[in-house]
């Protein structure tokens, strides 16, 4: 495919579209349908398709394997990590009351307790998507 | 601080393992590993002491109280198996070090570390939870860092059989979440507490039956029941060392001890006793369990894979224990699944020093080696005697109360059978210790005895059998205390 101009202009036009729509998926997952796990496959769709048209080596440029792979553990610490900065604060494990910035309204801190571990999440689903996708598309030896 | 033990006792490992994966330096890993897991021993014993002096601990995640949200709920019988589970874990994590290191590659060492850690917090996980869905997930958590686990063998058949014990788990998992998932139909709750308080509303009807189908052959999968036990040879017998040692002495525990919990305290006793005749069901398949499968260690060459059947006739002895329906009965599951995991994980350890320092746990590769490792060997010796049931040994413990369990409910040649399953694990164990005393060393003049990185943590399990086997006054108190605990259900 590498050959093709109509595919290559196209993944080119729509990647950071699918980027985006991603980021809109996670950002938008609290108040409709989605969230970091969709996003997560979203995002790590976006690359799988560039790697497709322009070939997996070009991409690993960009995201080598080892920065997903540690992407893939990342966002179990951000994840994680919101819970234990809620117990810092004061409350219990992953009560997000706690991040509100105006303590006379509590409940906000739910909006950013949720956008911070789905965070985590995508970041996770991400990581783990995109270290599958260079499984098997770098797997050597025998062609179909 | 103290307040959120219960969170923590899961946070601490499942934290530690992504920073496992960060710093890619074997011996850094290693060095968070075994601060985890000592970590996480340290608030299951004081998690224990808490509630056996001071009653149930309740704590809601997320600020949201149960029902709605996630409670994990610390009783007598969940914290006697966390400090199960993390007294393993504790002493395997610093055996892994040298072990690990002569048995897996390099590079993969710290993806070893953070698959252990993973695996321990899941477990912990299933343990301390009191929602049945977060069960599940905790159980995929432990079950797929488990399979990983087991794949990292040397032996090219770690592979299929981390892929046999991938599918046969997989079936499992999806036959218990099949049944929540039936439970959940009927009640509309996920809170075990709650679910206690609705399911005797529903008893009658087919659903609540059919879940409960469901989840006895998914848990029997898990805690590897005959004839559902297929998997755990091979996956036993291929992995790691130090995993083998993990596996056998804390993930079929847990199995056992989700039963106890789904069956006694979420569906009461009342209705798996009188109603779903649990007792009569388990019965058969735990003596077939027992004598079979003692029969079949014996015949064994690979001493990991002897010690993997005898596994399977040990948890027949903890299913008889349940099917008794008694207090004594439960009791002598409890303080099993205690006893058991110190008496395999000792002897498994015992195996991963042989497997050190020659390279192989064949029973004929074994000749003459009591002359040149006589610590481990010492272990494997005492281990054995404890897995046979000599007094002054936790193994005498178990059968002792099994034995009276038998007895209290007249049940004479149910005890026969326990003491005839007793001299075939006298047998199996009988055949390496013969090997490695009563024949010439023929192997390589070097071989000495293992390192005392990995003698410690071996010996530390020999003399925990020894002390617990001399003073059962706390364990057994402990154990008939959460027996109770499981024979009156929650709340009464």
């Amino acid at each position: 495919m590498r050959e093709e101009i109509i595919v290559r202009v196209g993944a080119k036009v729509l990647a950071p579209f699918i980027i985006m729509f991603a980021l809109y998926v996670h950002f938008h997952g609290d108040y409709s349908p989605g969230g970091g796990f969709q996003a997560g496959v979203i995002l790590a769709a976006a690359f799988a398709l560039l790697a497709l048209v322009y070939g997996l080596e070009e991409v690993q440029r960009v995201l080598p394997p080892w920065f997903v792979r540690g992407c893939a553990a990342l966002g179990v610490v951000i994840f994680a990590g919101v819970g234990v900065v809620t117990m810092l604060l004061g409350h219990n494990y992953l009560a997000y009351n706690a991040l509100a910035p105006d303590p006379t309204h509590p409940e906000h801190g739910q909006h950013y307790g949720i956008l911070l571990v789905e965070l985590g999440v995508l970041v996770t689903v991400f990581g783990v998507m995109a270290t599958v996708f260079y499984l098997f598309a770098g797997r050597k030896g025998q062609a179909p | 601080m103290a307040e959120h033990y219960p969170a923590l006792q899961v946070v601490v490992p499942l934290l530690a393992a992504p920073l496992c994966l960060f710093v890619r330096n074997g011996r850094a890993a290693w060095g968070l590993a075994v601060l985890a897991s000592w970590s996480a021993l340290g608030i299951s014993l004081v998690l224990l002491s808490q509630v056996t002096s001071s009653g149930v601990i309740s704590y809601a995640l997320g600020g949201w109280a149960p029902p709605i949200g996630i409670e994990y709920r610390v009783d007598v019988v969940n914290a006697w198996v966390l400090v199960i589970v993390s007294t393993i874990g504790a002493l395997v994590a610093p055996y892994a070090l040298t072990s690990v290191e002569r048995e897996i590659g390099a590079r993969r060492i710290p993806l070893f570390y953070t698959a252990y850690l993973l695996c321990l917090s899941g477990l912990l996980g299933i343990t301390i939870t009191g929602d049945v869905f977060n069960v599940f997930v905790f159980l995929e958590i432990s079950s797929l860092s488990a399979y990983a686990l087991i794949a990292l063998g040397q032996d090219r058949r770690a592979l299929t059989s981390a892929f046999r014990y991938l599918v046969a788990g997989s079936v499992g998992a999806t036959f218990i979440v099949i049944g929540i998932g039936l439970l959940y139909s009927m009640t509309g709750s996920l809170n075990m507490a709650d679910l206690a308080q609705l399911l005797p509303g529903v008893w009658e009807s087919r659903t609540v039956k059919v879940a409960y189908g469901f989840l006895a052959v998914g848990f029997c999968l898990k805690l590897a029941l005959f004839p559902l036990h297929l998997w755990l040879p091979n996956a036993y017998t291929y992995a790691p060392s130090p995993v083998t040692a993990f596996m056998a002495s804390t993930a079929t525990k847990v199995a056992v001890y989700m039963l106890l919990r789904f069956f006694l305290t979420v569906f009461g006793a009342a209705f798996s006793f009188d109603v779903m005749a649990l007792d009569r069901v388990l019965l058969p398949l735990a003596l077939v369990a027992v004598v079979s499968m003692s029969l079949v260690a014996i015949f064994q060459v690979n001493v990991k894979r002897l010690l993997a059947y005898s596994s399977v006739a040990q948890i027949g002895y903890m299913i008889l224990g349940l099917s008794f329906a008694t207090v004594t009965g439960l009791t002598a599951t409890l303080l099993h699944l205690f006893n058991h995991a110190l008496m395999k994980g000792a002897l498994f350890m015992a195996m991963g020093c042989v497997m050190y320092r020659i390279g192989s746990v064949h029973i004929d590769a074994m000749a003459g080696l009591g002359r040149r490792m006589p610590a481990t060997m010492a272990a494997f010796v005492a281990g054995g005697l404890s897995l046979v049931g000599v007094p002054l040994t936790v193994g005498f413990v178990s059968k002792w109360y099994l034995i009276l369990g038998a007895l209290e409910r007249g049940w004479w040649p149910v005890a026969v059978l326990v003491l005839l399953a007793s001299l075939m694990a006298l047998v199996y164990i009988w055949r390496v210790v013969e090997v490695a005393y009563f024949r010439e060393f023929t192997g390589d003049e070097r071989t000495r005895e293992a390192p005392w990185t990995l003698l410690w943590p071996t010996w530390a399990l020999v003399v925990l059998n020894l002390y617990f086997g001399i003073d059962a006054g706390r364990t057994a108190g402990i154990a008939r205390q959460a027996a109770e605990v499981l024979m009156t259900g929650i709340g009464q």
